[in-house]
């Protein structure tokens, strides 16, 4: 039944035009969409397609940043192994790596480990050579080598330190002699190498004679390298016969024995233990280490120590005065956990007293200096003023001085109380080693926590990481200065360029005439955003730091000189390097919103009898402040992910002092500053301990990241409520 | 046209003023000639570049002009807009520009407060006198002028704004901050605007949240809320239903007398109805200006009555 009404139906619209394309209808519905740009399929295709490569590349990004940004602090068990040199390693293991084994490998390895790794290439050498000889002959098969074999064997030769500093003659007769040597002997040592392979093949199964066989030659290459002068050398092969086939054999399995490796596997462990062992990590394969020797040991600890790193090792006892009070880990540790929290106390009070209070004490004694200074560059030396300075500002010192003595007298007592602590720990090793308590940030037995210890952990070391200053060449502890110093520039920087932007793009677009200066104008506004942000930063140190900034020293800070204060970087001239770099992109992004308020509103406005200014501020402004907007949240994500410049103009790897404190004029915007992006810089490339500090650097990167996003998040929040007001209703 | 037809006079008058009227053009041209084809060749020569003088009715010279239009030639760049525009605006009444779309109504409309200064390239000629004084010297303080003129743009323009700080505008830019006259202002504009009764609980609203019809009577409320002398109003009802042009039109006839009311219209029962003076332009050239009801009824040119009765345009 719906068959017949389909053939119906076709037959209907068939019948008023038997010749295709003659009706207008006709060809629309037949010869319309023939073409590929009329079918829009294709189109989506590629528009998808590239949609998805941008969107897989930008999370998949992401995804490697929060995965390593995010796993970093989260405690893992600490694994103790035994290798087969008799080490035994403890520690956490941070990386696993798959690599190939080869005989070029084992030179470096100890002597049981060689073995083992022998032991298993070996086999795979030993099929090899088998298949070769079950092919077509170890001798055929030789022969056909024939030509690298030599040449492999005059590189060796040429390359001998006796030979390269002999005479040509003795040289070329060297050369020459093997050469002819093995022209005239060749067939003889070639069935002598094979039948030896080949016999050797047979004798075992599992390669070893082979491999005997191979270290025999080298040790007769290895003599013959070592005689003395190139005469004795081919003196040595033409007399022996046996040498040289011996060279050649060797030769030959030498190069055969480069494709020969297996598959490995090795893990990184973090030892920890600086002092003692001179390194943080360890690679440990897994061939070479002791079966069955792996085991988490239940009382191994790691420790977050001050200085020196990380150490791991088993708690042995806890001394008080150097006299030991527990011996069993297990009451060691209830001991530590009670002594632990007092002794931090005592040395946070010490850190105050050293920071605020001797810092208070500098900044009274550089004031007074400042202040002869002052009186001694108005007045002169040898002024009746000046005396009179310089006794008030001895006076003032001798106070100061004694203030400062008071200081340290109690900082000293503090430590002499906390240094009664110490706890001594066992290495794997079986060292012992004294850790102050004092020293110790954080410490967990890491084989015995729960989940919710972990996470404990996890959190504090991100609380730590956000709060607190860095430590150990940065690759420990916290970024706070960074954080600040990076929101503060960003804000800083927002600050400046956002009203000259906008002041520029007001004149281009609404005063100035069009013509050709303006699009002058315009070509090089856009030409700045391509310009290398390097440029920018010698730019700025130039101009802000070594003309500006040195003047304003020398016309109110002249007591300081010759150390600069405004004259070298800092935070405030890294804001105005950075808005000068960010300018562009919020003058197009201006100038693009301003053009996008309709004619309609300005006429309405102006025929109303409002000036010029008067429609800008109150009707062309606000109806474009959500694109202005757009170019600050543009510009603050460019300008707080810039590096380059901030290393000349102010941006240092360690600046704990922020430029903000409670010594008047408590903002100090000539002082340098961290910023995280140039932190991640320091971090991954100048980094002493750069394995310690690669997962810091995936840290940092989230952070800066997330920083950014909730910067604009905040910027985009502004701006939809801004968009919300003037969302245009018509009809 | 039904509608159209000017009820109120009487016939006589009409026959009246057309015999007078007649008599001064009788020479000049064949436009009184009753053979259509001979008067459809008057447009032909305008539109050919030929000038023809326009057929101003004498009676408006009897009324006392607040403003006076004199040989008015505009050009956008080499293009001449406006051609010779002589016309006298009586105070106090409803004028009308009718005319084909393009035919220049607009031009002339923003001449009038010097809203074509903002457009690159525009030249006049000739002058226009407010008060017996030019308005197109360039020693004008346009700033000034423009605020004796409400203007109501063919395309509603409210400002990004609540609707209360639409309307206040203009006394905004004046510097008034006194919130009680500004409320005052409001209620008075917006009820004049025949738009206070829906939208007085929001005033704090986004007028551009207001649908078409009420961005336009907004638009209007802003222009009458400085007491302009003069209101110019282009195609105030384009974009509006008939309920809300009829209240804009009761508008216009209220504000008659208090204003000055220039208007521009394409709806020919709307000029018939709200207007007392009706010019009819065309491409650029003023054809005949004269009392509404003789320019419906019995226009002295047939091009008048075949434009009116839309026999063409
Ligand atoms: N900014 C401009 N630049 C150049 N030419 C213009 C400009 N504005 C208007 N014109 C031209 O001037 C002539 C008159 O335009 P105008 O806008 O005054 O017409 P109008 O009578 O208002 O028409 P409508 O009834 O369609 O609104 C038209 O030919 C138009 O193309
Ligand atoms: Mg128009």
């Amino acid at each position: 039944m719906s068959i017949d009404t389909i053939n119906d139906a076709d037959s209907v619209s068939e019948s008023p035009s038997p010749e295709p394309s003659s009706t207008p209808l006709k060809r629309r519905l037949v010869g319309g969409g023939q073409s590929l740009a009329a079918r829009s399929e294709p189109m989506l295709w590629l528009h998808g397609g590239a949609l998805v490569i941008c969107v897989v590349m930008i999370i998949g990004l992401l995804l490697l940043v929060l995965y390593q940004g995010a796993t970093t602090f989260w405690p893992v068990a600490i694994t103790q192994v035994r290798t087969l040199d008799g080490d035994t390693v403890l520690g956490e293991v941070t990386r696993n790596d798959h690599y190939h084994l080869g005989y070029g490998d084992i030179g470096t390895f100890s002597e049981p480990v060689r073995e083992e790794a022998v032991a298993l290439l070996n086999p795979i050498f030993q099929k090899k050579l088998s298949k070769i000889e079950d092919r077509d002959g170890v001798a055929e098969f030789i022969n056909r080598q024939s030509e690298s074999v030599e040449r492999s064997l005059q590189k060796l030769t040429s390359g001998l330190p006796q030979v390269v500093e002999a005479p040509a003659i003795q040289r070329n007769a060297l050369t020459d002699g093997i050469s002819q040597l093995l022209s005239a002997k060749q067939s003889s040592i070639e069935t002598q190498v094979a039948s030896d392979i080949k016999t050797a093949l047979q004798a075992d199964d599992t390669g070893a004679a082979l491999f005997a066989l191979w270290q025999s030659w080298q040790d007769a290459e290895a003599a013959w390298s070592s005689t003395p002068n190139p005469d004795a050398m081919l003196d040595a092969i033409q007399s022996d016969g046996d040498v040289l086939s011996s060279i050649y054999g060797n030769r030959f399995l030498t190069l055969q024995s480069f494709d020969v490796e297996t598959a490995a596997h090795r893990r990184l462990f973090r030892t920890g233990n600086y002092e003692l062992t001179n390194e943080h990590f360890t690679w440990v394969s897994d061939f070479a280490t002791e079966p069955d020797s792996e085991s988490d040991p239940e009382w191994a600890v790691l420790f977050e120590r001050l200085t020196w790193g990380r150490f791991y090792g088993v708690p042995k006892e806890l001394q008080v005065d150097g006299e030991a009070t527990e011996t069993d880990p297990q009451a060691v540790w209830a001991k530590f956990l009670e002594l632990h929290p007092v002794v931090r106390d005592r040395w946070h009070q010490r850190r105050d007293l050293e920071i605020s209070d001797t810092g208070q004490i500098n900044h009274e004694l550089e004031q007074a200096r400042l202040d002869l200074r002052s009186i001694e560059l108005a007045n002169g030396k040898d002024s009746p003023e000046w005396e009179e300075a310089n006794k008030q500002f001895l006076a003032e010192k001798e106070k100061l001085d004694k203030a400062f003595a008071e200081i340290r007298s109690q900082i000293q007592s503090l430590d002499d109380e906390n240094d009664r602590y110490q706890m001594i720990v066992t290495t794997s090793t079986g060292q012992e080693h004294a850790i102050p308590l004092a020293d110790i940030v954080r410490t967990y037995p890491a084989n015995q926590l729960g989940f919710s210890e972990r996470l404990g952990i996890y959190f504090s070391r991100w609380w730590e990481f956000l709060s607190d200053d860095p430590r150990e060449a940065n690759s420990e502890g916290g970024v706070f200065p960074a954080i600040w110093g990076t929101v503060v520039m960003t804000l800083l920087m927002s600050v400046v360029v956002v009203p000259f932007g906008v002041l520029a793009a007001l004149y281009l677009r609404e005063y100035a005439k069009a013509g050709l200066m303006v699009s002058i104008v315009r070509i090089a506004i856009n030409n700045l955003a391509g310009v290398p942000s390097i440029v920018f930063g010698v730019f700025g140190l130039g101009f802000f730091c070594y003309l500006i900034g040195a003047s304003i020293d020398q016309l109110f800070f002249e007591a300081k000189l010759p150390s600069p204060t405004f004259g070298t970087g800092g935070i405030m001239w890294a804001a105005l390097t950075l808005a000068l770099l960010t300018l562009p992109v919020v003058i197009v992004a201006t100038e693009e919103a301003l053009a996008a308020v309709p004619r309609s509103m300005r006429e309405g406005s102006l025929a109303c009898g409002a000036t010029k200014w008067q429609t800008i501020r109150r009707i062309v402004l606000p109806r474009a402040m959500p694109g202005i907007m757009t170019g600050m949240i543009l510009a603050m994500a460019r300008g707080a992910g810039e590096v380059a410049p901030l290393m000349l103009v102010g941006a240092v790897k360690l600046a704990p002092e922020l430029p903000m404190d409670g010594h008047v004029p408590f903002v100090h915007l000539e002082r340098s500053f961290m910023h995280l992006g140039f932190h991640i810089y320091d971090l991954g490339f100048q980094s002493q301990n750069s394995e310690a500090a690669k997962p810091m650097v995936f840290t940092t990167t989230l952070l800066l990241i997330a920083l950014i996003a909730l910067m604009n998040l905040l910027a985009i929040g502004l701006r939809s409520r801004l968009k919300k007001k003037f969302a245009y209703s018509q009809f | 046209m039904p509608r159209a037809q000017p009820q109120k006079h009487p016939f006589t008058d009409t026959t009246m003023q057309n015999e007078t009227m007649k008599e001064p053009n009788a020479q000049d041209s064949s436009a009184v000639a009753t053979n259509g084809q001979t008067q459809l060749r008057r447009l032909e020569r305008i539109a050919a570049g030929e000038h023809l003088p326009s057929e101003i009715h004498p009676e408006i010279m009897d009324e006392s002009a607040i403003l006076e239009i004199k040989d008015f030639c505009l050009w956008y760049g080499a293009k001449q807009a406006l051609f010779d525009v002589s016309m006298r605006i009586p105070a106090g009444k409803v004028t009308a520009l009718i005319g084909p779309s393009g035919c220049g109504k607009s031009t002339l409309l923003r001449s009038v407060n010097r809203m074509n200064d903002l457009i690159d390239g525009v030249r006049t000629d000739g002058d226009m006198q407010l008060y017996d004084q030019s308005i197109l010297a360039p020693d004008v303080d346009v700033i000034e002028l423009r605020k004796m003129m409400g203007m109501v743009f063919q395309k509603p323009n409210p400002f990004p704004m609540s609707i209360f700080e639409n309307v206040v505008y203009p006394l905004r830019i004046d510097g008034e901050n006194n919130r009680a006259v500004l409320e005052e202002v409001c209620e008075r504009s917006l009820r004049g605007a025949a738009l206070w009764g829906e939208v007085k609980d929001r005033l704090h609203e986004s007028g551009l949240s207001l649908s078409g019809g009420q961005q336009q009577r907004l638009c209007i409320a802003r222009a009458i809320a400085s007491e302009p002398e003069v209101l110019l109003l282009d195609e105030p009802c384009s974009a509006l239903d008939p309920v809300s042009s009829g209240k804009v039109e009761d508008l216009i006839s209220e504000l008659a007398g208090q204003y000055t009311v220039l208007v521009v219209t394409h709806n020919m029962q709307q000029a018939a109805r709200v207007s007392d003076y009706t010019a009819f332009m065309y491409l650029g050239h003023l054809i005949e200006y004269g009392k509404t009801e003789v320019i419906f009824s019995e226009p002295r040119l047939r091009e008048t009555e075949d434009y009116t009765t839309g026999r063409f345009g």
